[in-house]
C-alpha cells in the first residue's frame, strides 16, 4: 500500500541554511497584486479596495498596510523617510526603517525634503510635500463609519448610497452636548465630493495639509485588507457645518525647543511635580529650525 | 531629556539582546533542541502548524524555540515565513475516509464498524501531576515500560474504518457532506465540476462568504476563539444540539496531479484530526427533517480544536438552515473577523505603540471641555446669587459635582483659615477674597454676610 509506505516516509531533505528574501519582503506578484490595487484605488479616490493582504514580518496593527504599500511602490533608486507621532526615532519608525534597508537596501532619511517616499503614523510632516513625493499613511481602521456601525455589510451600502447622514448626525450631537465638534483626530474628511474617508488617526491639525497636496497619498490598513488614496491636487474636505466651519485648534505657545508656533507640539512631562515643556512633534522640522536658527545666529556674530 | 522620552535605536538593540538571554535562561542547563521540541512537544507542534497554517513540524518547533514558548508568538512566526512561499500547486482534496487511523471514535453508536480506537489520548487519564517526570526518565523503567509504538504496518487497512456519517447517509437521515438533501434526493452540494475553492490567503475575505471560505478560516483560527464561541453554542447562545458523530486522527495521503502528467502522484502524508457532528434539524420548505453536519479538520492531532471547529461551522450555517442569527456564534462578520490571532494579537497589542499625537488632541479636547464646564458652572453661580437675596441659599452641594469647583474651594478654604474663617460656613463676613465669597457666602469683599447660623442649618 502506498499509504504504508509514505507513512515511514524517508527523512526530510536537508534545508537550506539561509532563507532569502525578494527585493523589499514581497515577491512579486504579490507586489503587483497590490499595485493593482493601488491604481484602483488613485482611480476611485477615497473609496477602500479590498486586498489580500499579507502577513508580514511585523505585527498586525504595527503598520502591516503602510509596509505593503511601501514594499510595491519602492524601487532601488527612492530615498525612505519613516515617521511615527512626528518622530524619526520612535521605536516602531525605527524598526520599520530598519526592515527596509535590511530587505531592499535602500537610501534612508530623516529629511522630509530629501524623501521619495515618506511612511508615517499619525502625522504629516510641517515641512509641504511635493509632487515628487508619495506618502503612505498606516491604517489602523479604514473605515471612517465604523465606531457608528460595526458591520462591513451595512458600510460598505452607506459608501455606496454616499449616505453619510450617520456622520454628520454625530457630529450634530457632538455641537448639542459640548457647543463644537469633540473630535480631534482621526477626523473624518469627504474626497473628491464623494467618497467619506478616515484620514488615519492624524490630529485635525493636519486635515488641512491632505486638501490639494501635491503628493500622492497612499492609506494601507493591513489587518482590515484596504487601501485607498488621494491623489495629488484633490480635494479633501473635512466635515462641518456652515455655522460650525471646521478649524483647528490654534496653541497658546510654541515649541519650547525651536519657538514655532505653527507646528503641532508634544506635552511632555519632566518631572514628578507636573512640570512639562511643549516640543514639536515633528523632530526635523523642529531640528532643522533649530540648525537655521543656529546658523543665523552665528552669522550675526561675526 | 527630550531624546529621552523617545525611542532609539540602541534601546531597541538592548532590549531584543535581553530576549535572547531570558529565552536561553541558565546556561548551566542544556540547551533545548528543536528536535526535543518536535519529538517531545508534539502537541504544540501541531498547534502551530495549524493556525500558523504550515504543515513542518521542524520550522513550527523552531518558531516555539525562538519565541520561548509563546505559541501564538510562534503561529505568527511561521505565518511570517509562510507568506513568502512560492505556490507550486494544489493537491486533491484529501480523502479522509482512507485514513490509516490512529485513533477513531464515535458517541453515536456503542459500536461501530473497524471498532471504537481510541489511540494516544488524555481522555480517562486522572489529572494527578506525575512527579516520577521531574527527573527526566530517572524513575526506574518509564521509558521501558512504554511499548513500541506500532509500525505502520501492524495498523489495520484504512478500508476498515467506514464513515460513521456514511451509515447515516445511506439511510438518508442525513444530509450529504457539503449541502442538505432536498425532497428530490437530489441534493445542492458541491459537485465535481464546482469551481475550485477560494483562497483566503489569496484574495481578501468578503462578506456574505461561502462555507469553504468560513471552514478555511476556522481551520487556521485561534484555538481558544473556537472553544469559547463553541462552548457558548452548548449554552444556549446559538444551540445546534450536537452529537459527536466520529472524531478520527491519523495520517492521509497528499495527492497532486503535475501539468505533465494526467495522472494523481502521491507526495506525501499528513496527520490530521477530523471531527464530524451530527446535529439535529427539524426541516422546513423543501427540507424534510434530517440531521446536519458540523465539520472540523486541523493539522496534527487537536480535537479540542477540531471539535470546536465543527461546533463554530455548525452554528455559522445559521442562515443557510433559517436559523435565527442571534447569537455571536452564528454570525459570520463577528467570528470570521475575530478569529484570527495573529491579527489580534497585533492589534490588541500596538496599544503599546506611541500614541502621543492623538492623547495629545484628546488632553487639548478634555482641558477645553473642563474649562467650558467651570465656565458655565461659574457662570450659573453668578447668575444665582445675582438674584438671590439670600446667599447662602445657593447650596455648596449642588456645586459638589464640579470637581474643578470643590479644588477651587479647599484653595480658597487654606487661604482663608489664616484669617480663622470657617470653610463654607458662610461666615466669612466678607473678609476673603472674591472667589471666596461667590462660593461661600456670596457676598462682595467687605460685605456683611448673612446670619450664619440660617446658613449652616439649612
Amino acid at each position: 500500500m502506498t499509504t504504508r509506505l509514505l507513512a515511514a516516509a524517508a527523512p526530510r531533505p536537508e534545508k537550506t541554511a539561509v532563507l532569502t528574501y525578494n527585493f523589499a519582503y514581497l515577491d512579486e506578484q504579490t507586489k503587483r497584486m497590490i499595485r493593482r490595487t493601488l491604481l484602483k484605488a488613485v482611480a476611485v479616490p477615497g473609496c477602500q479596495i479590498p486586498f489580500a493582504s499579507r502577513e508580514m514580518p511585523l505585527p498586525y496593527g504595527w503598520g502591516t498596510g503602510g509596509i505593503q504599500v511601501t514594499a510595491a511602490v519602492i524601487g532601488r533608486d527612492d530615498t525612505l523617510k519613516v515617521i511615527d507621532q512626528g518622530a524619526d526615532d520612535t521605536t516602531n519608525a525605527v524598526a520599520i526603517r530598519a526592515f527596509f534597508r535590511r530587505t531592499a537596501g535602500i537610501r534612508t532619511t530623516e529629511a522630509t525634503a530629501e524623501a521619495t517616499v515618506i511612511q508615517t503614523r499619525h502625522r504629516i510632516p510641517e515641512t509641504p510635500l511635493t509632487n515628487r513625493q508619495i506618502i503612505v499613511y498606516q491604517v489602523p481602521i479604514p473605515e471612517p463609519l465604523r465606531w457608528l456601525e460595526a458591520r462591513e455589510t451595512e458600510t460598505r451600502r452607506l459608501h455606496a448610497l454616499a449616505e453619510y447622514g450617520i456622520m454628520h448626525v454625530r457630529l450634530y450631537e457632538d455641537i448639542v452636548a459640548h457647543g463644537h465638534i469633540a473630535t480631534t483626530y482621526n477626523y473624518p474628511v469627504l474626497v473628491n465630493h464623494r467618497y467619506l474617508m478616515s484620514p488615519s488617526p492624524i490630529p485635525k491639525f493636519d486635515n488641512p495639509k491632505l486638501h490639494r497636496s501635491p503628493a500622492l497619498q497612499l492609506f494601507g490598513a493591513g489587518r482590515e485588507q484596504r487601501i485607498y488614496a488621494v491623489p495629488p491636487y484633490t480635494d479633501v474636505k473635512s466635515l462641518d457645518f456652515d455655522d460650525h466651519p471646521f478649524a483647528i485648534e490654534p496653541w497658546e505657545r510654541g515649541c519650547d525647543i525651536c519657538g514655532a508656533t505653527d507646528s503641532y507640539l508634544d506635552e511632555i512631562i519632566t518631572d514628578d511635580r507636573g512640570s512639562r515643556i511643549y516640543a514639536c512633534s515633528d523632530t526635523d522640522y523642529c531640528r532643522r529650525r533649530v540648525a537655521a536658527q543656529d546658523a543665523e545666529n552665528a552669522g550675526a556674530g561675526q | 531629556m527630550y531624546v529621552a522620552v523617545k525611542g532609539g535605536e540602541k534601546a531597541i538593540a538592548r532590549a531584543h539582546e535581553q530576549l535572547a538571554r531570558d529565552r536561553r535562561g541558565d546556561p548551566a542547563v542544556p540547551e533545548i533542541g528543536v528536535d526535543q521540541i518536535q519529538g517531545q512537544l508534539p502537541l504544540a507542534v501541531d498547534r502551530v502548524m495549524a493556525e500558523g497554517s504550515l504543515y513542518d513540524p521542524e520550522l513550527a518547533a523552531l518558531a516555539i524555540k525562538q519565541a520561548a514558548g509563546d505559541l501564538v508568538e510562534a503561529i505568527f512566526l511561521l505565518r511570517a515565513y509562510r507568506t513568502t512561499l512560492p505556490r507550486l500547486g494544489s493537491t486533491a482534496p484529501l480523502e479522509t475516509g482512507k485514513m490509516l487511523i490512529k485513533r477513531r471514535i464515535s458517541a453515536t453508536f456503542k459500536d461501530i464498524p473497524g471498532g471504537q480506537v481510541l489511540g494516544p489520548t488524555f481522555d480517562y487519564t486522572q489529572r494527578l501531576l506525575d512527579d516520577s517526570l521531574l527527573d527526566n526518565g530517572a524513575a526506574a523503567g518509564t521509558t521501558a515500560d512504554i511499548p513500541a509504538a506500532a509500525t505502520p504496518a501492524d495498523l489495520p487497512e484504512p478500508d476498515a474504518f467506514p464513515r460513521v456519517l456514511g451509515i447515516l447517509d445511506d439511510e438518508g437521515l442525513i444530509e450529504p457532506a457539503g449541502g442538505h438533501r432536498l425532497e428530490n434526493n437530489h441534493h445542492d452540494g458541491p459537485r465535481d465540476s464546482s469551481p475550485p475553492p477560494p483562497d483566503l490567503t489569496r484574495e481578501p475575505l468578503e462578506f456574505p462568504a461561502g462555507r469553504e471560505l468560513r471552514l478555511q478560516n476556522l481551520a487556521r483560527a485561534d484555538e481558544g476563539f473556537l472553544l469559547a464561541l463553541g462552548y457558548a453554542t452548548q449554552r444556549g447562545f446559538g444551540n445546534t444540539h450536537p452529537f459527536a458523530g466520529e472524531i478520527r486522527v491519523g495520517e492521509v495521503e497528499l495527492f497532486c496531479t503535475p501539468e505533465e502528467l494526467d495522472f494523481p502522484v502521491a507526495i506525501g502524508a499528513i496527520q490530521v484530526t477530523e471531527c464530524e457532528m451530527i446535529n439535529q434539524f427539524h426541516g422546513r420548505d423543501q427540507i424534510p427533517p434530517q440531521f446536519t453536519r458540523g465539520y472540523g479538520l486541523t493539522f496534527g492531532y487537536n480535537e479540542r480544536k477540531a471539535m470546536s471547529m465543527a461546533l463554530v461551522d455548525r452554528a455559522l450555517r445559521a442562515a443557510e438552515l433559517g436559523e435565527p442569527l442571534d447569537s455571536p456564534a452564528r454570525d459570520e462578520e463577528f467570528v470570521l473577523y475575530h478569529s484570527d490571532n495573529v491579527e489580534a494579537s497585533g492589534f490588541v497589542q500596538h496599544l503599546k505603540l506611541p500614541h502621543y499625537v492623538d492623547f495629545q488632541s484628546e488632553l487639548l479636547l478634555v482641558r477645553r471641555l473642563r474649562a467650558e464646564r467651570d465656565a458655565t458652572a461659574k457662570e450659573n453661580r453668578a447668575r444665582d446669587t445675582g438674584t438671590h437675596t439670600n446667599p447662602v441659599s445657593t447650596s455648596p452641594a449642588a456645586d459638589d459635582r464640579s470637581i474643578a469647583a470643590r479644588e477651587r474651594r479647599v484653595k480658597t478654604a487654606g487661604g482663608s483659615s489664616e484669617t480663622g474663617i470657617n470653610e463654607f460656613s458662610g461666615d466669612c463676613a466678607g473678609k476673603c477674597s472674591a472667589a471666596c465669597c461667590a462660593e461661600c457666602c456670596g457676598k462682595a469683599p467687605g460685605q456683611a454676610a448673612a446670619p450664619a447660623v440660617e446658613g449652616t442649618n439649612r
